[in-house]
């Protein structure tokens, strides 16, 4: 088979599975209205598959500090964090992140994705073991395949399987680092990290842990799921985004050992790519600021997710295990999971649609994803939608 | 415990009857992918079945060069005997 012939597949497949009408995937949004709201086509719709958990993307902090940061320093770097890259924005958001969880280092990223890639394929190399969650992101996955280390995956969040494998590597435990997160972005169930503690200790491995998720939506603080539990000083490294509750795009990597700098010499995606840009630098220092001192959000999106949630379980959704500001309906069929995307889409609400094999267990996903900034009306509006849609499915 | 290949093999066939279809059988030379239809996702699942009745890890950067059920059956063998 050809190169062009292997995408000719790739397109018949999609052909035969998507409606021709609607993009599905990389649905066109022509306008954005706010936080929570946008124009499709002709018409206005409700985003409820942004990772927008904040809803900063409008906050006239964030907005007036990139504002300034374009007037001053221009609209990019042009240059990589080890080049000319490096100005005092960045330097600051690190020092800003490295105080946020009481870490001696950051590296910050120029995206979430990269944040992973760098901080895993500079940990981890030949001869060494990542032992990673089947329900790992992406980018976690590409992060281990470009480290060249051995990549073992045990199942998701069973407790009983990692050790396994870990009693499986023998002394090879010590050379291990074992990656989890703190929200899965599939079902938004969360990692049992004192579990995932006790065994790392006990094997004597390294802990990575994940808060792309989880970041500004679990914890006192918004540190994510290292402050819910208490676990922060058990954590080796802390990986994260600021594309979802940050509002921006960008990514870190904080850590209590100091050894975290050395990757700046090493980390390929840190060293071969431009900086992340003024504007989104002065963005992201002041979301997380607002983030800091965030906990009435937190607490308004709690309450959404609760809402919405509820609603959905008590119309007989099968639903991601616990509440989570990622909720996901889970489908048996793709054409199920389509319908009801579809239909969502009718009643002017976005929704995220997740097909085999990005999804666990070979299901279909409509991912809902709450905002604190998402009014009851709106949630209301939401759960009106998915009840008149939940017999057209059923069929 | 020491394992011989042909044990292995004939494991790995009973784990992998469940994706032949009706008429297929299933020999070393089968190939994983056009004659079984196992995907990405499923092979990866098959990989957990494997590992548990092996008692052993298999690396998944291992299965790139795996095509053939004979070419799992040594991968298996000889990540069992250098136990």
């Amino acid at each position: 088979m050809s190169l062009l012939d292997k995408l000719d597949a790739v397109a018949a497949t999609r052909k035969a599975l998507l409606p021709e009408d609607v993009e599905v995937f990389g649905t066109p949004v022509d306008a954005v209205y706010s936080s929570t709201e946008a124009k499709i086509g002709d018409r206005r719709i409700l985003f409820l598959g942004t990772n927008n958990y904040l809803g900063l993307t409008f906050a006239p902090e964030c907005l007036q500090a990139a504002h300034a940061a374009i007037d001053s320093e221009g609209t990019g770097t042009t240059g990589s964090r080890m080049a000319n890259g490096s100005y005092s924005g960045h330097r600051a958001l690190e020092r800003e992140l490295a105080d946020f969880y009481r870490c001696h280092s950051c590296i910050v990223f120029t995206t979430g994705y990269q944040a992973n890639l760098a901080t895993i394929s500079g940990l981890a190399g030949a001869g060494d073991v990542v032992l990673i969650d089947g329900d790992s992101h992406a980018s976690i996955y590409d992060g281990c395949r470009l480290s060249g280390a051995e990549i073992i995956r045990f199942r998701h969040n069973d407790m009983v399987d990692l050790e396994k494998r870990l009693r499986r590597l023998g002394e090879r435990s010590s050379s291990t680092l074992i990656i989890v997160e703190g929200i899965y972005s599939m079902l938004g169930d969360r990692a049992p990290l004192a579990d995932v503690v006790k065994l790392k200790n006990a094997y004597n491995s390294t802990l990575l842990l994940d808060e792309a998720h989880s970041l500004g939506v679990l914890g006192t603080t918004g540190q994510g799921l290292v402050e819910e539990t208490g676990l922060i000083e058990e954590v080796d490294f802390i990986t994260g985004t600021f594309s979802k509750s940050l509002g921006g795009i960008g990514g870190y990597c904080v850590s209590k050992h100091p050894q975290l700098d050395q990757l700046r010499y090493v980390s390929r995606p840190y060293i071969f790519t431009a900086s992340p840009t003024p504007a989104t630098i002065a963005s992201t220092r002041a979301a997380l600021k607002l983030l800091r001192e965030g906990s009435e959000l937190r607490r308004q999106l709690w309450r959404n997710v609760h809402q919405l949630y509820s609603r959905l379980d008590e119309l007989g959704y099968d639903l991601g295990p616990e509440p989570s500001p990622v909720i996901a309906a889970i489908l048996k069929t793709p054409q199920q999971a389509l319908a009801l995307w579809k239909g969502l889409l009718d009643h002017g609400i976005y929704v995220n649609l997740v097909l085999p094999p990005a999804t666990p267990e070979g299901n279909s996903l409509v991912r809902c994803s709450v905002s604190a900034v998402h009014s009851s009306e709106q949630l209301d509006y939401v759960g009106k939608a998915f009840a008149e849609l939940r017999e057209a499915i059923s069929q | 415990m020491a394992i011989d290949y042909t044990d292995v093999l004939q494991k790995l066939c009973l784990h992998l009857e469940q994706f032949a279809g009706p008429g297929v059988v299933i020999t070393p030379e089968t190939d994983l992918i056009n004659q079984l239809a196992i995907d990405s996702v499923k092979l990866l699942n098959l990989i957990m079945e494997i590992e548990d009745e092996f008692d052993i890890s298999v690396p998944i950067n291992a299965l790139a060069d795996v095509q053939t059920v004979h070419e799992l059956a040594t991968l298996v063998h000889q990540i069992k005997s250098a136990k």
